[in-house]
């Protein structure tokens, strides 16, 4: 069902919607960048439709919502363990399509590979859903060639035309809270991008023995392992189990699960002292192969959904969607040497 | 309701059996279905959680083989009998023993890799009807490295137990010898049926493997072990991720077949 509606009115119904949830959107957090004096595009609470930053794309993703980067599982004192209590509100997070895609992914793992996860659900069941269009597409973006540059998945699309709100509801229970603020009711359908300048083309009979590809090799040096890409990617869901435990009585703290990056130094250390993918060339190519080949293999889709975020924050300007384009050369220089 | 996985339960030592300076068995309370080759979660708050395998199952408890090499396990060996312990799971696999019934079997573990197994060499110790003839052989660094001694002694009135060591200095009971170098004298029936376990250090398992197959085991009929950094066991924190496969939730335990394609 289609609404308009003026900012004061959409307002209206945020705030309406913000009695029994928190409502998640890319908002600016001044001086909040990497660098002095610049700023942060990221997920925050919002209460009116004009904090949220529809011209640029944010450099974090929603995922913190369903999986925070530090989430309490449970206290602990000598002899006990209390499960942490769940948020008393639920969620509306407000994100484009690739991300709405992400979501799908995120899913996949913390609801369908092994069982069900206590926490994940608990917050899930929760969260509704208000789809951003895309007028056009960021630098980097390759949502059209992952096929995630569009989605009907929604409970409500919102887009800004002339200074007035147009939504189109999916979501029942909210269609009174619009239309007691809306100016008519037209048909919106969500704009969405039918071509990114960035392309990518993943090769199909990918085997893993393109993990024998001298391409990963360049990485070793380029890449410095700050797993800045799998924080800020919107399908990287892998954490750390982490104790603390209180300074002033050192029986009692409290059991952690915080976000972790194959990246990133210590993701594979065995006890004892071993570890695997000691190179970083070799996480690259663990990481790049996870999103455009074994995902796949386990769930019938890929991982990456082409957001785009891992080359807008790469210190290093190394490019996913270039590494993503060479592996149809990689594969056949995998093949020609097998057949020596 | 869905069930909390990551809350631990309490669990009673029963027992501490000191194998060497590093190596323990804790046996704990446990009431509940597990297979030899499975894992528990153990925890003690403030160290964190270690992933362990099961060595032995009792009536009411389970055997953990706990090498002192980490943060957790060294905490893990200030406990005694009466103390307690947190664990979750069990988690994994674990060996499904009809894979070996009524076959010629073969085990071969290096070090601690017999723990995991040690469930399915009991079985057999026990229920030698169910084997057409099983042969352990067993290596470990040095004779003072050798665990489950006491267990030797009873699997070798039902079983071919080679036991073997890498160096020993003077005198010794055991063989000295990798455990590679026995597969060729191996008396086999029918290797082209024969079964085999083998676990180990990847370097062990990677020769090893590579003997069987010389000596003309076929792929689909031997079994290996993964180990990697667990920290759910469930499937979600993706640190024993190997291509499409899940070492917690496929594994540990792995038929040659797919577990030789996991490179990593």
């Amino acid at each position: 069902m289609g609404y308009c509606l003026d900012k004061a009115g959409f307002n209206q119904v945020l705030q309406a919607l913000s009695r029994e949830n928190v409502v998640y959107a890319p908002k600016l957090f001044k001086d909040g960048g990497g660098f002095s004096d610049t700023d942060r595009v990221r997920y925050g609470e919002i209460h009116t439709v004009e904090e949220i930053i529809f011209d640029r794309k944010s450099e974090y993703s929603f995922k913190e919502v369903l999986l925070p980067l530090s989430q309490t599982l449970f206290f602990f004192t000598e002899d006990a363990v209390k499960e942490a209590d769940a948020p008393q509100k639920g969620a509306v997070i407000l994100l484009r399509s690739c991300d709405l895609h992400a979501v799908k992914r995120l899913d996949a793992i913390y609801l369908e590979n092994g069982g069900e996860d206590y926490y994940y659900k608990r917050l899930r069941e929760k969260v509704k859903f208000i789809l951003i269009g895309c007028q056009h597409s960021f630098e980097n973006c390759f949502c059209v060639d992952m096929g995630t540059n569009q989605t009907v998945d929604y409970d409500a699309y919102l887009e800004i035309k002339n200074d007035k709100v147009y939504v189109d509801n999916h979501n029942k229970v909210w269609d009174a809270a619009f239309a007691a603020h809306s100016t008519g009711t037209p048909a919106v359908m969500p704009a969405y991008v039918t071509q990114n300048e960035t392309r990518v083309r993943i090769p199909d009979g990918i085997t893993l023995d393109v993990m024998h590809s001298r391409m990963w090799d360049e990485y070793d040096s380029r890449c410095i392992n700050c797993g800045r890409c799998n924080f800020v990617c919107p399908t990287c869901t892998c954490f750390s189990m982490q104790d603390i435990f209180y300074t002033d009585n050192g029986n009692v703290g409290e059991r952690r699960r915080v976000w972790a990056a194959c990246m990133v130094d210590g993701f594979t250390d065995v006890a004892g002292g071993g570890s695997y993918r000691k190179k970083n060339g070799q996480r690259m190519r663990f990481k790049v192969l996870h999103k455009v080949y074994d995902y796949k293999k386990r769930n019938g889709y890929h991982m990456c959904v082409g957001c785009g975020r891992c080359d807008d924050i790469c210190p290093e300007y190394i490019s996913f969607s270039n590494s993503i384009n060479k592996l149809a050369d990689a594969s056949k220089e995998v093949a020609a040497n097998a057949g020596k | 309701m869905l069930a909390n996985e990551y809350l631990p339960f309490l669990s009673e030592i029963k027992k501490v059996i000191k194998h060497t300076d590093i190596e323990y068995t804790f046996r704990l309370t446990y009431e509940g279905d597990v297979k030899p080759g499975q894992f528990f979660e153990i925890s003690i708050p403030r160290y964190g959680e270690a992933p362990i395998s099961v060595s032995g199952i009792g009536y009411g408890t389970v055997d953990l083989t706990i090498r002192r090499v980490g943060k957790v396990t060294n905490e893990i060996f200030e406990r005694y009998v009466g103390d307690k312990l947190f664990m979750r799971g069990p988690y994994g696999n674990g060996f499904d023993i009809n894979n070996y019934k009524g076959k010629e079997l073969v085990v071969i573990a290096g070090g601690t890799g017999l723990s995991p197994v040690k469930g399915v060499v009991d079985f057999f110790s026990n229920h030698s009807e169910e084997t057409k003839g099983m042969t352990l052989i067993a290596g470990f660094k040095t004779p003072q490295d050798i665990l489950f001694l006491e267990d030797f002694g009873r699997w070798q009135q039902m079983l071919e137990v080679i036991l073997t060591v890498d160096c020993a200095e003077g005198d010794t009971a055991c063989q000295i010898g990798l455990v590679t170098q026995y597969i060729p004298e191996l008396k086999l029936k029918d290797v082209a049926e024969a079964v085999a376990i083998v676990v180990g250090p990847p370097m062990m398992m990677k020769f090893t493997t590579q003997g069987l197959l010389d000596r003309g085991f076929r792929e689909e009929n031997i079994w290996i072990s993964h180990e990697r950094k667990m920290c759910c066991g469930i499937g979600k924190c993706g640190h024993c991720k190997i291509d499409d496969t899940y070492v917690c939730l496929d594994g540990p335990i792995f038929n040659y077949v797919i577990g030789r394609q996991l490179l990593d």
